[in-house]
This record gives C-alpha cells, sequence and structure tokens, in this order.
C-alpha cells in the first residue's frame, strides 16, 4: 500500500446541511482541486465551493447560430443555384417555406453539440479508469451519501494536515483514496487480434453480402420483377405463346418504301437516280461507303479486301463491266445482293444507298481519269 | 409502504409532497431498480408475448407490403392516404405528451413532473419510432429512404424544401434525435448509479459504458443542470413545430377540409390530449406492478387528467369553430365537406371521434372521477380511440367525396392495413414492456432530489416536516 501514489483525500456525510457547512469551509482552506459529489444536484452548492456559473450556453449560441446560417445556405443554394425551379409559383428563394427546416436544424445542431460537448470537453468523458471508480466512497454517493473529495494534485494538499482539516468537519468517516495501478493492453495479445480478425471478416461478409446478394433479391431488386413483357420473353396471354409480336401483315414503317424489284437478277432500267452529287451527297456516300462497302470492296473500291480471304474477294468496281452498270443497276445490287453479297436494305436508307452510288461513281472517274480531268485538278 | 392511498388528503394551499410514504434516499432507489435486479416473472412473460404476437402480425403483414407493393392495402383513388398517414399522425400525437412532461413542465418548475418525466420521455422516444415507420413504408420501397434527405448525388437532384412532407422528415428526423438526446443525458447519472450497485460483473460492464464513467460531482452536476435547461428550451418549441408540420402536410394543400388555419394549434392540442391520456393509460399498470404506487402517486394522474380535460375543451373548440368558417366562409364547398363529415357515410367515425373526445372526458370535471383508477383507464383508452378517429375522420373524409361526383369513392381498410396497425402497438408495448424491466422507469437522481429533506434547508426543514 505505502508505495501506491494518492488520489486524495475524501470525506463521507449523511445530511446535506453538514456537507454545505463542510464545503464552505474547504473552499476557505484554499483548496482549487477539489469536489463535491452528490447523488443529486444539490441546491445551494455552486455558491458553497464558489464554482462560477456554467458557460455552456455559449457552445449552444455559437451552434445555433451556425444551425441557422447552415440551413439558409443550404436551401439558397440548393433550390436557387444549383436546381432552380419554379414550385407554386413562389420565388427561388422562399424565406417563409425555408423557415421550418431551418428551425430543425437549428434545434438539432445547438442541442446536440451542447451535449456532446459538456460530456467530452468540458467534463473529458468517457473515462471509466478515474482513481474514484469502484470504491466505497463512489458507492456511497452515488446512493444517498454526499462527499468531499479533496485532490493530491492541489498545491496545499498534505497527506497529513488535509485529512485532519476533513476529520474538523464533522464527518462520517474520512478515507484516503490511492491511484488505480496502469493497465496495460498490448497490441499483439492473440485475443485481442482474433477479435480484431472476427470483426474485419464479419464486416467483409456483411458488407459483401449486403451488396452483392441482397441488393438482388426480391423486393430489394431496383423493381427488376415486374408484370411487364420482356424482350425474347414468352406470355400466356397469345395464342402462339410468344411475348414480341409482329405487325400487322401490310406495315411500312415510316420512312420506309417496299422495293419493288426484289429478288430479281435484272437490272431495271426504269430505276433512275434521284439524286444530285452535291459536296453533302458525296459527303455522305463517303461515309456510308466506308462503314459498309469498303471492309469487302475495299477503301477505293479495288476489290482489295482487308479481311485476309476470310470471304470470298468481290471484284473490283473498276471494270468494265461494272463502269457501264447503270446508276440503277448498282442502287439495285445494293439493295437487292446479288451472289455472296447480301442484301444492305436494313443497314442503309434509300437516300444514303442512292448516295453510294454516286461515290461508287467518284470513285470510278478518279481511277480512270482522263487527261482533261488532271488538267481540271491541276488547274485548282 | 401500506399506506392507504385513497385516505390521504391533499391541502391545496401547500404543495404536497412528491414522494408520499416519508420514504428514505436508499429505498427509492430500492423500489425503483428492483424490475432491474430481479428475475422477470409470469406476468412479464404473459404481457411481452401477447405484444410479440401483436408485433409479428403487423411484420407478417409489412412483409406482404414490401414484397407485392402497397397495393395490399385498402388505400386507392380518391382516398390516397388512409391508414399510413393516420397512423402516423396518431403516434406522432402520443410522442408528444413524453416532451411536454419532460420540458414544458420543467421550465415550469413542476415538481410533480419528475415521477413520471422518464417514463413519458421513453413513451415519446417509443411512439415516435412506430410513427417514423408508417410514412417510410408508405413510400412503398422503404429503403430507398435516403433519397429523402438532401445529399450530393449522382441524380444532380436536391429535395424540395418548400414541400411540407420534407418539413415532415426534418421535424420527426430531429424530434426523434433530441428526445433520444434529452433521454440518454437524463440517465447517465442513474446509469452511474445503477453500476454502483449493482453485483454483477456483465451489467457493471454494459452500465459502466452507458454512464460514461460519471462521477456525480458537483462540478459536473453544475453544467448538467444548465445543460438540462437548454435542452428543456430547445425541446419546447421542438414539440409545438413538430406538430404545427405535421399538420401543415394538411393545411398547406388546397383540399377543403384540410386548408384551415386552425391546424396547427388544433393538432397541437389533439397531440397533448391523446399523449397524455396514453400515459395516464400506462402508467395505471407501471405503477400497479411495479408497486411505484408512492412515487407514481393518484396525484400525478389526477394532475393528467386535469390535463386531458382541458386540452379535450380544445379539440372541441376546435371542431365547433371548423364548423363555424365553414358557415362563415360562405364557401359552398368548405360547407359539404363539414356536413358530409358529421352526416354522411362516415358519420359514425365522426360521432365516434366527438363522443370520445368531448364529451366522454367532461367526466373529469368531478374530483372523484380523477382520482378513481378504474373509470379513468375506461375513460383513457376511449380517449386514445377518439383521437385515432379524430385522424381517420380528417383524412378519409376529406378525401372520400372529391370536386367531382365521378371521383366520389369509399375507403375500406384491408387486412393489412388493419394488421399493421395492430403491429404498430406490438412494437409500442414490447418497447415500453422492455424498458420497464431494462431501464429505471423513474428517474432515480431527480426523484431524490425532491423527497422529503433531501436539499438543504434554508428556513429550517422542509415545508412538510
Amino acid at each position: 500500500m505505502a508505495d501506491k501514489k494518492i488520489f486524495g483525500a475524501v470525506a463521507l456525510y449523511k445530511e446535506p446541511n453538514l456537507l454545505i457547512e463542510a464545503a464552505r469551509k474547504v473552499a476557505n482552506a484554499g483548496f482549487t482541486k477539489w469536489d463535491v459529489n452528490s447523488p443529486y444536484p444539490l441546491h445551494g452548492i455552486d455558491k458553497a465551493m464558489r464554482i462560477k456559473p456554467s458557460r455552456l450556453g455559449i457552445v449552444t449560441l455559437i451552434f445555433g447560430l451556425s444551425g441557422v446560417a447552415l440551413a439558409l445556405l443550404l436551401m439558397w443554394w440548393t433550390m436557387s443555384v444549383d436546381y432552380p425551379m419554379v414550385i407554386g409559383g413562389k420565388p427561388y428563394f422562399s424565406l417563409p417555406a425555408f423557415i421550418p427546416v431551418t428551425f430543425e436544424i437549428t434545434v438539432i445542431l445547438a442541442t446536440v453539440s451542447t451535449v456532446v460537448a459538456m460530456f467530452a470537453f468540458f467534463f473529458g468523458l468517457p473515462r471509466n479508469a478515474h482513481a474514484l471508480h469502484d470504491t466505497d466512497y463512489m458507492k456511497k454517493v452515488s446512493l444517498d451519501h454526499y462527499g468531499i473529495v479533496i485532490e493530491a494534485i492541489d498545491p496545499k494538499f498534505d497527506e497529513k494536515s488535509t485529512i485532519d482539516l476533513l476529520n474538523s468537519l464533522k464527518p462520517l468517516s474520512t478515507a484516503i483514496i490511492y491511484l488505480p495501478e496502469k493497465e496495460t493492453y498490448p497490441i499483439f495479445e492473440p485475443r485481442f487480434l482474433v477479435l480484431l480478425l472476427s470483426v474485419a471478416v464479419v464486416v467483409s461478409l456483411g458488407t459483401y453480402l449486403l451488396l452483392n446478394k441482397l441488393m438482388y433479391v426480391q423486393p430489394f431488386n431496383w423493381m427488376d420483377d415486374q408484370a411487364k413483357i420482356i424482350v425474347q420473353s414468352g406470355s400466356e396471354f397469345f395464342a402462339d405463346g410468344k411475348g414480341m409480336r409482329l405487325p400487322v401483315e401490310g406495315t411500312v414503317a415510316r420512312g420506309f418504301i417496299p422495293y419493288p424489284f426484289e429478288g430479281q437478277t435484272n437490272p431495271t432500267e426504269v430505276l433512275s437516280n434521284p439524286s444530285f452529287p452535291t459536296k453533302e451527297n458525296l459527303q455522305l456516300g463517303q461515309r456510308k461507303f466506308l462503314t459498309y462497302c469498303s471492309p469487302c470492296h475495299g477503301n477505293y473500291a479495288d476489290g482489295d479486301s482487308r479481311l485476309n480471304g476470310q470471304f470470298p474477294n468481290p471484284p473490283t468496281l473498276h471494270s468494265e463491266r461494272a463502269i457501264n452498270f447503270s446508276d440503277g443497276m448498282i442502287y439495285h445490287i445494293i439493295t437487292n445482293g446479288q451472289n455472296v453479297m447480301p442484301s444492305y436494305a436494313s443497314q442503309v436508307t434509300r437516300e444514303e444507298r442512292w448516295a453510294i452510288v454516286n461515290y461508287i461513281r467518284v470513285l470510278q472517274r478518279a481511277k480512270n481519269a482522263t487527261e482533261s480531268d488532271l488538267k481540271f485538278v491541276k488547274s485548282e | 409502504m401500506s399506506t392507504d392511498l385513497s385516505e390521504v388528503q391533499i391541502d391545496y394551499s401547500i404543495e404536497g409532497p412528491v414522494v408520499l410514504g416519508r420514504l428514505s434516499l436508499a429505498e427509492i432507489e430500492e423500489l425503483v431498480a428492483k424490475p432491474l435486479d430481479t428475475k422477470p416473472d409470469k406476468k412479464f412473460f404473459i404481457a411481452i408475448s401477447i405484444s410479440l404476437t401483436a408485433l409479428l402480425i403487423g411484420a407478417t403483414c409489412l412483409l406482404y407490403t414490401f414484397y407485392f407493393g402497397i397495393g395490399m392495402w385498402g388505400n386507392n383513388q380518391p382516398v390516397g392516404w388512409a391508414f399510413g398517414i393516420v397512423n402516423f399522425v396518431f403516434w406522432v400525437g402520443i410522442g408528444h405528451a413524453g416532451t411536454l412532461i419532460s420540458a414544458i413542465l420543467f421550465l415550469l418548475r413542476q415538481r410533480w413532473r419528475t415521477g413520471i418525466a422518464r417514463f413519458a420521455e421513453a413513451m415519446t422516444i417509443f411512439a415516435v419510432i412506430c410513427a417514423g415507420i408508417f410514412p417510410i413504408i408508405h413510400t412503398g420501397r422503404p429503403w430507398l429512404a435516403g433519397y429523402l434527405t438532401p445529399y450530393p448525388n449522382q441524380h444532380g437532384l436536391w429535395v424540395n424544401f418548400t414541400s411540407p412532407l420534407v418539413w415532415d422528415v426534418f421535424a420527426v428526423s430531429v424530434y426523434f434525435t433530441v428526445s433520444l438526446v434529452f433521454w440518454y443525458t437524463g440517465l447517465i447519472p442513474d446509469f452511474a448509479t445503477l453500476r454502483d450497485r449493482t453485483t454483477s460483473k456483465i451489467k457493471k460492464t454494459i452500465y459502466s459504458i452507458f454512464s460514461l464513467g460519471w462521477r456525480h460531482s458537483s462540478r459536473h452536476w453544475m453544467h448538467y443542470e444548465k445543460a438540462y435547461v437548454i435542452l428543456a428550451g430547445f425541446a419546447t418549441p421542438l414539440v409545438l413545430s413538430v406538430h404545427t408540420i405535421v399538420s401543415f402536410d394538411f393545411a398547406v394543400s388546397i383540399l377543403p377540409g384540410w386548408h384551415t388555419t386552425i391546424f396547427p394549434p388544433y393538432f397541437v392540442a389533439g397531440a397533448i390530449f391523446s399523449g397524455f391520456a396514453m400515459v395516464v393509460t400506462v402508467l395505471i399498470f407501471v405503477r400497479k406492478i411495479f408497486d411505484l404506487q408512492n412515487i407514481i402517486t393518484i396525484d400525478h394522474l389526477e394532475k393528467m387528467n386535469k390535463v386531458i380535460i382541458a386540452t379535450s375543451m380544445m379539440v372541441g373548440y376546435s371542431y365547433g369553430m371548423e364548423f363555424f368558417i365553414a358557415w362563415y366562409s360562405g364557401n359552398p364547398v368548405e360547407q359539404f365537406v363539414f356536413i358530409n363529415r358529421a352526416f354522411g357515410p362516415y358519420a359514425w367515425a365522426y360521432w365516434t371521434m366527438i363522443s370520445c373526445n368531448v364529451l366522454i372526458p367532461q367526466l373529469f370535471w368531478f374530483r372523484k372521477i380523477r382520482r378513481t383508477v378504474p373509470i379513468m383507464f375506461v375513460i383513457v383508452i376511449l380517449v386514445n380511440v377518439g383521437m385515432w378517429f379524430e385522424r381517420f375522420v380528417i383524412i378519409v373524409t376529406s378525401l372520400h367525396r372529391d370536386f367531382l361526383p365521378s371521383s366520389w369513392g369509399m375507403f375500406t381498410p384491408s387486412i393489412f392495413d388493419l394488421g399493421i396497425l395492430l403491429g404498430s402497438f406490438g412494437l409500442f408495448f414490447t418497447l415500453v414492456i422492455l424498458f420497464t424491466k431494462a431501464l429505471p422507469v423513474v428517474s432515480i437522481s431527480e426523484i431524490k432530489a425532491v423527497a422529503d429533506g433531501a436539499q438543504p434547508g434554508h428556513h429550517g426543514g422542509n415545508h412538510n416536516g
């Protein structure tokens, strides 16, 4: 016992009047690091102890005012700057409508900050390792006694004289309280490591299950399961059991005109080119040619496919035969397909097909340019 | 302890003792802490199994609602709001009595509040939990309730701060948080007391954690009392604001029957009315079961009954004033709504409300009835029923007759509506029963402070000495 450090000296009382008297005398004796413990707040003890009034209200005021400011700032920014919307004909910054939320945010900031500041900063709680805990003194003042404690760190503290002073103040009993031995908690203790590991496992497993499994379970699956027909699914409603329906026979989609020469091999001379080879038209033709035709026919229609023999190469479009095709014939081949080449009617619209025809004519002319063409280009 | 309480005579010229029977501080603590130290008995298990059954029925109905959607409920056009909102307003109202007792009566220096404040505050928290569930489940996908809060999100959207429904989100969540903080602040010294009296090691660990190492220091008590005044000062306007904002859900709309300026005070009075009735209902049992008749005395019940009759008159005045304004405004649509309310298809609900809320509480004018527990019990139960019907009448009768007769309809609750209502009572009473067994139902430190001889006497002893 002797080598233990002293925390302080305590005296116990049962009568509140005696305690107040004693507290007054301790305060007069000039002690500063001392306290009175009572199971409930005693009237008049702050005067006897000469404690200054609480200044907790300052915290409340500061946080309450910042609550007002923050709430108004948030609402002003969201409602009139970031995403302004006219609601009920009110102005973007509609103060009367903002009052309720401002009030609520003020209240929550003021109250919670007051309580947190009081316990954490004014009292230094939570603190379960204080020397007074688990003492007989604490048990008694918790129930129905009142106690005075003078701490050893007080400059006026002296074991003998302080106890004598307390004994002279008519207490039920006095005692010396010792500081508890410092407990140490090594980080690498196996039990602690196991605890740490199990917490990590539980948290990661829980997070995984929540984010990857539970979120996709009915009914949490973002309304995925609905009583509607989705693409490629069947339906019991229709006699053929198919969910996807064909359009009514004879339906013509907007912008499409049925092609009357489908399946014919003969070029038809009745098809005449309705488009003019303007700059825009040729550029459209070039774009579509490079997208749809060039993979097989080559970028300059030489029949040099980029497919490396995986597909039979088409003939060049600069042959005598191809040059002599009418516009209508080329259009017909694109629309209808020829030999291995399939129909491109569903990929390229009518206008685009004619534009491609025009562009092919440009390529043919460029490949077989005459003297006069070259002169014209050079003069430009 | 065995004082016959009906024999206790009160001289109203001086303030009576708050704690009857001249209990010592140790005896008070023993009384309050007894349910925590003893093993639960048969009565406890019967009570909790009944309330858990109700809770499970509610949970099952909720599961159905979540799986199949809120189409399982009875509300549909034109009655789009029904049980969900009726129950929400009902439970929020129940909660208001707790804050009134703990905050407003504290500011008014009503010492008698100490015996019932803790319990009433706990009921506030449980009632707000029950209330908060309803608007959230009414959204259909409650797990997305986070969208109700303003946070920077990938949609680039914010909540509409000019909408009363958003005000509700703020009001109810702030109310819940502040009530919880208030309650916990009051509990900390009691946790410390329990920590120092318990012999069980597990209990001691739990109490130590929750007491935060409170040392009953006078230097702490001084700040603590200040904080209590601050909290009470904020809780008082807060409780008024919460039910005001709840009433704005209706009053800000342009629906006849809802669009009235009397709604905020009318709702607040109704909330206190129903809340006190619920507190009395539960306290009648608690004081009997836990032998707390000396701490929660018949005087407490009488005082609460006086509040009930006062608020009953306020509510009755509001009912009358709504009719007067309907006539005085000369608006035929408004007049139709109120005549339809009293004599239309839901007249039975209206007259249930009038008789339970205005007529029956008039019996409390008699002192004998105010102090007779069985009669009081019947009356407060009827008040609870009446106040539930008040919300039903306001919501359903205003909605079921739309502006065009082609849009008229009737509301019939589905079995799931009734099950969820039952479940909310199950949740409330389960929490109340667990609370009575897990925490001190009376604030030990506060009740000790108002016991006879607890404070240093400036005038030579206490008043009743």
